[in-house]
């Protein structure tokens, strides 16, 4: 069905329909502060506090960076529905993960360095799900110092997603048009035999530092 | 729309290509490779007046509900702008989504009927006591206050004032006067003063109004609002105040513009920022360009109608 081209057409007309909403809805603008917009291969991570925390960070990609990046998403939630799947597997091209271990085919991690590996660039939230609490993050998972180890030509750039949690808090269905801030900070590899603990603080503070400045 | 519209399109029109040919000249000037940002932020500033001049042209050719679809979206840009930084918890989600997506349209509505019983207390009244009952019904008691005064006032500046500047085509006005018209006079006023206070604060320095908010001075204010009467006593063709009049309305909002941009400038110094969005290349944000004329914007229409209208709205 994705060779269907048709359905391919329609995929691009809604994914430009998703940058469009994003940009009018919440005026939402990129800080490109450490890296510029350059076409590398990067693996984004940023914090998740809602659900348009994925389409926002891929609306602000200039169109060449966002034809090559590709999100990490649960495929509990994206293959839910026939709608959801068209979005999640078509438009945005989600590299779909299954978060219930039991119903996994296939090895979380082989799917993410396979995406890699064609060349994709990746968007994933090393926090594992929606952050709703006060803390301004939640404990990374492992993958990011797992894809950092296993791809260290691959740049890992902090991307601090601001007011989001305002804009769309989980449960709400009406978003507010506030004005959301993407900021990209300076991209990290895992050091010469850094441990994962040490690495991901890193990370995490490398994140946390991006929302001081913003 | 009259002959009189045609002239003052092509007398801003000429205006606006002798300073875009000025800002072309400054440009040459400066040696290649180099950057001078006051050249860079004058040629930004006529883009944004471009920009502006355009399409409130299109707008009024195509009437009252062309203005006030702009003025609508300009609100819109404007309260998102103010929204971003207000005090604001989870309980207040509904009653921004209502500010936005009800209060805001219904407001540009009114204006677009001529309800003036509606447009000139809808939100003063109806909404500054439902929307806190909405709030106080989700049930958060922290920084209560502080949460639905800051969403108050967002709603009048952003929302109320801007509302006012299409409000003004619902006066009538004697003779052929037309409301469109004294809407390109208030922004020109407004504007004008404020780049005159620009300039003049500039060349004759003093002590700063308000020195922890702007460095903007007195002498600046005076200019200002001086080279606003001017500007208004040659715009008053447009009017149905007379030269002395008009002369006198462009003083008043400039002032109250001078005097809202002021206001904006030490809510920006509170939350720590530059400009309010960047929604203008090189410019910020919608505030930053009409915060002045959204200030101004109620008194002038609320002069002009206890002054000069005759007969009911239109």
């Amino acid at each position: 069905m994705p060779g269907n081209p048709l359905r391919r057409l329609a995929a691009r007309v809604a994914g430009h329909g998703i940058v469009l909403a994003c940009k009018a809805v919440t005026a939402v603008r990129a800080d490109w502060r450490g890296v510029p917009p350059e076409p590398r291969q990067r693996v984004y991570f940023a914090n998740h506090t809602s659900n348009a925390d994925m389409p926002m960070i891929w609306s602000v990609l200039p169109p060449e960076l966002r034809d090559r990046t590709r999100p990490v998403a649960a495929a509990d939630y994206w293959l839910e529905s026939r709608a959801r799947a068209f979005f999640g597997a078509e438009v945005f091209r989600g590299v779909l993960i299954d978060r219930r271990p039991e119903a996994r085919i296939d090895n979380p991690m082989e799917a993410i360095l396979r995406a890699l590996d064609e060349g994709s660039s990746l968007i994933i939230f090393p926090e594992g799900r929606r952050n709703a609490g006060p803390d301004p993050l939640l404990p990374f998972k492992s993958g990011l110092y797992n894809i950092g180890v296993a791809r260290p030509a691959v740049e890992l750039v902090p991307t601090w997603i601001a007011n989001l949690n305002a804009i769309m808090p989980k449960g709400e269905v009406v978003p507010l048009p506030l004005i959301a801030t993407v900021t990209f900070g300076a991209p990290l590899r895992v050091a010469e035999g850094e441990d994962k603990d040490a690495f991901l603080d890193r990370a995490a503070q490398a994140l946390l530092d991006l929302r001081e400045a913003a | 729309m009259s002959s009189d519209f045609a002239a003052l399109a092509l007398a801003v029109a000429g205006l606006l290509l002798v300073l875009t040919l000025i800002a072309q000249a400054l440009r040459a000037r400066v040696p290649p490779g180099r950057r001078v940002p006051g050249v860079e932020a004058f040629a930004a500033r006529v883009r944004g007046w471009w920009a502006m001049a355009v399409l409130l042209a299109l707008a009024l050719l195509l009437g009252r509900a062309g203005v006030v679809l702009l003025f609508a979206f300009a609100s819109f840009a404007a309260l998102r702008e103010v929204a971003t930084y207000t005090a604001k918890a989870r309980e207040d989600h509904a009653t921004l989504a209502l500010a936005f997506f009800a209060v805001l349209p219904l407001q540009f509505l009114f204006v677009g009927m001529g309800w003036p019983g509606l447009f000139t207390i809808f939100i003063p009244v109806y909404v500054f006591l439902g929307l806190s009952v909405l709030s106080a019904l989700r049930g958060s008691p922290a920084r209560f206050l502080a949460r639905v005064a800051e969403t108050q006032w967002a709603l009048v500046t952003c929302v109320y004032g801007a509302s006012h500047v299409p409000a003004l085509m619902t006066l009538s006005l004697p003779g052929s006067n037309e409301g469109a018209l004294l809407i390109a006079f208030l922004i020109l006023a407004v504007q004008g003063g404020e780049v005159a206070d620009g300039l003049a604060g500039r060349r004759w320095r003093s002590r700063p109004i308000a020195p922890a908010l702007s460095p903007r001075n007195w002498h600046g204010a005076a200019g200002g609002v001086s080279a606003a009467a001017v500007i208004g006593a040659l715009l008053s063709w447009l009017t149905p105040f007379g030269v002395l009049g008009s002369a006198l309305m462009a003083a008043v909002a400039a002032a109250a513009g001078l005097a809202g941009t002021l206001v904006l400038a030490a809510i920006k110094r509170e939350r720590g920022v530059r400009d309010w969005s960047h929604l203008i290349p090189g410019q910020g944000g919608i505030l930053d360009q009409l915060g002045g004329v959204f200030f101004a914007a109620p008194l002038f229409y609320h002069l002009t109608h206890f002054g000069w209208a005759v007969g009911g709205p239109q």
